[in-house]
């Protein structure tokens, strides 16, 4: 029964991990079918903030939650500004220069922080389930998943803000339609996309572990999640593909290895694309948001 | 119709100067660099001809690559002598990409989700070989060594002859014939109908569906062909290193051949080589220093190219020169009104 | 099953989500006949033309759709081209990239063979005026310049029946009296479809029409009596729901 418990928490972790790190990417390409590959380091940068915050005695809270998204942000306006904004359209333009931008973060923080691994101490300490140990700061990761994502689809489906972002979803023209001007709406969406990014590196911080390599881990089930959730319902989607990444990988992780579970994910994520080209949302909920 | 604007010739003067370079180097200078070059140059001259020229983009383009070094290895620690193990670095590869190609392009699949799907393939290989640690991991005698890799298996020989090994020159020969090659088997391909309709793909997939053409049987042949040809240099590079590790299957490695082809320029096959050589050599030269990262001015290149010369350095190169000859032509009163054609090879889906 | 008939629908039907846009048509086509499909917006002809050229990929469940006999229902649009059928599409579809002759020789490649492809190319250049763009990049065209590229494109293939979608569109004046004795050369060898709104166009090539409305046939004979139903009128103006 505890050794239940456990395996739940466990799926629902890496449900909300996938869900997190995914969620600035899914806004960003929901929304303006850009697909940004500097994505992953936008999450190690939020990490190495909060590291760098935590270092100089900043309250870890605070660093995580409010720092981490707002320095990220404003790497993510400058991205935009200086790369991005010149390559509207063309997509596989834009993934090569932000493949290099990763590659470029990745050296930067190279040279800032070193190549080895650091660590964030975890601020929330474990608890016991039955004879297990559990991390307690795991079910903070869920809540705030949760919390962020009920936060998203509230604000894209009942502020005036959330109405233009949608539309601009649909197209540019509707954007402008409506009074605003569609590259500003860009620029404001990459710049919330990167914030979010920000807050779950800054989040994960402590439970991860940080290394200037880790945005490759991040970026390739990001990318996944995002394109199998499908363009046609971002929030939904995405929520639907971490879902079954999720589970798949953790239930398999405990049949046999993590490796494998690993394994398994990508696996799934080749016969799900190749099944449902549209991606999950495509398929399932055209009518949603 | 002898000749295609759009598809090129293969201008024999530049193609006997650059055998001859290739032929006469040894003389002057050291091959062991160059051979690692010219392995790197036959790789990206199989992405380029399939991106380039059909409009697939291969994000894990070098899983085929990895495929060729570890089949290599693997195949002639079980077999002693090199001349299946080659056939086998060219054949396997090929036959996976068939395998995958086929399942998605006969599936429709294109664009951005080739490019996660390949993506995920080559991520798949990596995450499964730097697993492999431990002595249940063996195929044959060959044991998979996690991530440390397969260190230790016999370089090419003479076909035939196992005690005639082909270290050292012969290699970097070895490796010159294979681009050479390989590179005139790309211009064939190019000048008959099947490379025709691969550039009618390219530009219009479902108008060359309406002309009767079998689309996904088209895409799935030229990725298999590529697929062939990375695996063969991944081949070469395997004898040059003398080790095989999981590294050649990272998002990094698959990050820099699409960086050579987009430097050195898509829609042609010079571009990618001369891409290749040059990056390839800025990559040996930084990996010796520490002072800046590797990643860091890779990244840099590849943004700057990506936003000032798109289409790549030989393409700009060229159009600079052809710019300059019309003025001078120009000047001297002749009027030459040579159309440029519009040929760019379009990354864009 | 007409023993004449190029082209024969029995029963097709076609539905996305609730919408029925094709219900239930009966059409034939005979050799060698030229026909018009007209009709409003919305009535179902380019569902029906696409039906017929399998870029809307139809299982059993919505009828037959046969070619000279032969069933097409769960074919790809390649293996129908394949059996001498050539196809332009509503929005012009060539090859922008390519000049106008390498266009043509795609087309015309598959249907005859290396040494005769470029003989194939002159002559369709010859035949639809094309000489004096043969050498430019298509996408650098005119849009009507690049709606004839695409009846060149067809006519390389030489087809024996021929699906025009709207290839009158964008198009005025004399280019359109061209289009018109093209198609009726065309129509020496083929059998054609042709799909189009302008009802001058459909005037001027004075075949059989028929008339779609709602996703159903409405009406269809030949040009002076469909075009004099009241009926056909009230359609395309909108009295009728």
């Amino acid at each position: 029964m505890d050794y239940a418990a456990v395996v739940v928490l466990e799926i629902l972790y890496m449900i909300a991990f996938i869900a997190l790190i995914s969620a600035g990417l899914a806004i960003v390409f929901g929304m303006m079918r850009v697909i940004n590959l500097a994505h992953g380091e936008f999450v190690m940068l939020g990490g190495y903030t909060t590291l760098a915050c935590d270092r100089a005695g900043i309250n870890i809270w605070f660093a995580m939650l409010v720092i981490a998204p707002l320095v990220v942000a404003l790497v993510g306006l400058l991205v935009e500004r200086l790369v991005i904004r010149f390559l509207y359209g063309r997509m596989i333009d834009t993934m090569l220069a932000t493949w290099g931008l990763s590659l470029l973060l990745i050296g930067v923080v190279t040279l800032i922080f070193g190549s080895s691994a650091v660590s964030v101490p975890a601020p929330i300490p474990g608890y016991q389930l039955g004879t297990y140990q559990m991390g307690g700061y795991n079910l903070f990761i869920i809540a705030i998943s949760v919390a962020l994502y009920v936060a998203v689809w509230l604000v894209l489906r009942y502020t005036r803000i959330g109405l233009v972002a949608r539309g601009a979803m649909q197209s540019p023209e509707v954007a402008s339609s409506l009074g605003y001007n569609p590259r500003m709406v860009y620029m404001v969406t990459f710049t919330v996309g990167a914030a979010l990014s920000g807050l779950a590196g800054g989040v994960l911080a402590p439970l991860t572990g940080l290394l200037p390599s880790s945005g490759g881990a991040y970026i390739a089930k990001a990318f996944i999640s995002v394109i199998s959730g499908g363009v046609g319902a971002v929030i939904t989607g995405t929520l639907a593909s971490s879902t079954l990444y999720g589970a798949i990988s953790q239930i398999v992780s405990f049949a046999s290895t993590p490796v494998i579970g690993e394994l398994a994910m990508l696996a799934l994520a080749i016969i799900l694309l190749r099944l449902m080209p549209q991606g999950i949302s495509g398929r399932f909920f055209r009518d949603s948001q | 119709m002898r000749v295609w604007p759009s598809v090129g010739q293969i201008r024999w003067g530049w193609f006997l100067l650059g055998v001859a370079v290739l032929l006469v180097w040894p003389v002057f200078a050291d091959t062991h660099t160059p051979t690692i070059l010219l392995a790197y140059a036959l790789f990206a001259l199989s992405l380029g001809l399939m991106w380039g020229y059909a409009g697939l983009l291969s994000f894990g383009h070098t899983a085929y690559f990895g495929l060729g070094a570890y089949v290599y290895a693997i195949a002639v620690i079980n077999i002693g002598e090199s001349t299946v193990p080659l056939l086998l670095a060219i054949a396997i590869p090929a036959a996976v990409a068939a395998v995958i190609g086929a399942m998605m392009f006969y599936g429709r699949i294109s664009d951005v989700y080739m490019g996660v799907i390949t993506l995920v393939v080559t991520l798949i290989l990596f995450k499964f070989m730097n697993a492999t640690a431990g002595d249940q991991y063996v195929i044959g005698a060959a044991r998979l060594g996690g991530f440390n890799g397969i260190p230790g298996f016999a370089v090419l020989n003479v076909p035939g002859m196992p005690e005639w090994s082909l270290f050292g020159t012969p290699l970097y020969y070895v490796a010159a014939v294979a681009l050479l090659g390989c590179y005139l088997i790309c211009r064939w391909i190019l000048a008959r109908s099947f490379g025709r309709v691969l550039v009618g793909i390219r530009e219009n997939e479902s108008r060359c569906e309406l002309l009767g053409y079998n689309v996904p049987a088209y895409k799935t042949a030229i990725f298999s062909i590529s697929a062939a040809m990375a695996g063969l240099a991944g081949c070469l590079f395997a004898n040059w290193a003398e080790i095989v590790t999981p590294s050649v299957f990272s998002l990094r490695a698959a990050a820099e051949v699409i960086v050579w082809v987009m430097v050195g320029g898509l829609g042609t096959l010079v571009g990618p080589i001369l891409g290749a050589m040059a990056l390839g050599m800025v990559k040996l030269l930084l990996g010796e220093q520490t002072v800046i990262d590797n990643s860091l001015i890779l990244g840099l290149i590849l943004v700057i190219v990506v936003l000032a010369i798109p289409r790549g350095v030989v393409p700009a190169v060229q159009g600079w020169w052809r710019g300059r000859i019309r003025i001078r032509a120009q000047r001297a009163g002749h009027a030459r009104p040579r159309r440029r054609l519009a040929t760019a090879a379009t990354r864009q889906p | 099953m007409t023993s004449e008939a190029v082209v024969e629908t029995i029963d097709l039907t076609k539905r996305f989500g609730g919408v029925t846009a094709v219900d239930r048509v009966n059409f034939t086509l005979k050799e060698r006949e030229l026909r018009c499909l007209i009709g409003p917006n919305g009535a179902g002809k380019s569902t029906f033309f696409k039906c017929l050229t399998g870029q809307y990929r139809l299982d059993s469940g919505n009828g037959r759709v046969l070619i000279r006999g032969t069933d097409v229902v769960g074919m790809r649009p390649d293996q129908i081209v394949r059996m001498g059928v050539g196809i332009k599409t509503q929005v012009p579809s060539v090859m922008n990239g390519l000049t106008v002759m390498e266009n043509l020789w795609l087309a015309a490649r598959r249907t005859h063979g290396w040494a005769r492809s470029g003989a194939e190319v002159q002559r369709v250049i010859d035949e639809v005026g094309l000489g004096d763009i043969a050498r430019r990049t298509v996408g650098e065209l005119a849009h009507g310049q690049r709606q004839m590229v695409e009846i060149g494109i067809v006519l390389a293939q030489d087809p024996w029946l021929v699906l025009l979608d709207e290839p009158a569109a964008g198009i005025t004046g004399a280019e359109v009296e061209r289009l018109v004795g093209l198609i009726a050369q065309i129509n020496r060898t083929a059998s054609v479809i042709v799909v189009d709104h302008d009802m001058e166009f459909v005037r001027m090539l004075g075949a059989g029409i028929t008339v779609f409305h709602q996703g159903a046939v409405l009406t269809e004979g030949p040009p002076n009596k469909v075009l004099s139903d009241a009926r056909v009128r009230e359609v395309y103006i909108g009295n009728r729901a």
